[in-house]
């Protein structure tokens, strides 16, 4: 219960994060994408914050010997580059282009009660289980999600 | 037009990347978003609680913030529903493909340094500039 407690409110941290931020404001993403217009590149200090204080965080973190609800880390190992890896990656980015969203964003602009942001997410879910069904079922690859 | 606002930017990135660490700290897990919402929508996934306990915190705290702060999601450009429906499409299929969004590979994958997560980074990145390029300046369908 506890642990539970504060995967919502880490869940919560995050989504003030992105709020703050202005990833929830498709034109913000728009114009951060736009290189060619007037581009804004604020987003880009997003990222130069977030990976600042979690690059720091998460070696303070990893000498422990394990979490404090867990018995041990449950962190990606994968070394490998492979081809589902890069196609996966440049249609979301296509996707992120074309809807100013990506899935945090959404899920939380969803919560906000944003109409595009519940149908994005309505169909970010349909794009998910399809990918399960039609690449995950029949050739399942080695597990190291994100 | 949108205003540079590298503060702000950069006060939510901070943020982020505490409940990233919050996250890890406690759960020993990526805070990859893509990751989690997936894990809800199958059935063979193990612990789904702690997985919908961290979106149903997304959720919440965006219904709060819509009722604090509705800037927050005050927007002068928005794509069309259908086009809208498609990109999530494309999202969804493409971030369980490649195993991470902007969250898992851009934020947390890139803070241990991990190749692969450097790669789908630069891939997303590309291929959002080129599509917003296409859409804006070769099909002109933005302002």
């Amino acid at each position: 219960m506890r642990a539970n407690v504060v995967a919502f409110a880490a869940g919560a941290l995050f989504a003030v994060g992105l709020a703050v931020s202005g990833m929830t404001k498709p034109s913000k993403v728009a114009g951060f994408l736009d290189v060619a217009g007037a581009w804004d590149a604020s987003l880009a200090f997003v990222m130069a914050g977030a990976v600042a204080v979690h690059f720091v965080g998460l070696r303070l973190v990893r000498r422990r010997s394990r979490p404090l609800f867990d018995a041990t880390f449950h962190l990606p190992t994968r070394k490998d580059l492979d081809p589902r890896l890069v196609l996966g990656a440049a249609l979301f980015g296509v996707g992120w282009g074309l809807g100013g969203f990506c899935p945090g964003p959404a899920i939380v602009a969803a919560g906000g009660a944003s109409t595009g942001a519940i149908v994005f997410v309505l169909g970010m879910t349909l794009g998910m289980v399809l990918e399960h069904a039609i690449v995950r079922s029949r050739a399942p690859a080695h597990e190291d999600v994100q | 037009m949108n205003d540079f606002t590298p503060l702000s930017a950069l006060a939510g990135g901070v943020v982020i990347g505490l409940a990233a660490t919050l996250f890890l700290f406690t759960h020993g897990k990526v805070a990859g978003i893509s990751g989690l919402f997936g894990a809800l929508l199958r059935r063979e996934s193990g612990d789904r609680t702690t997985a919908l306990s961290f979106v149903a915190g997304l959720v919440v705290a965006g219904l709060l913030v819509r009722l604090s702060f509705p800037d927050a999601f005050a927007t002068s450009w928005s794509a069309a529903l259908p086009t809208l429906f498609v990109a999530g499409l494309i999202v969804g299929f493409g971030t369980r493909l490649g195993s991470g969004c902007t969250s898992g590979h851009g934020v947390c994958g890139i803070s241990r340094l991990s190749v692969r997560s450097l790669v789908a980074t630069a891939t997303f990145m590309a291929t959002g500039f080129l599509t917003v390029f296409v859409v804006r300046h070769v099909i002109g369908g933005a302002p």
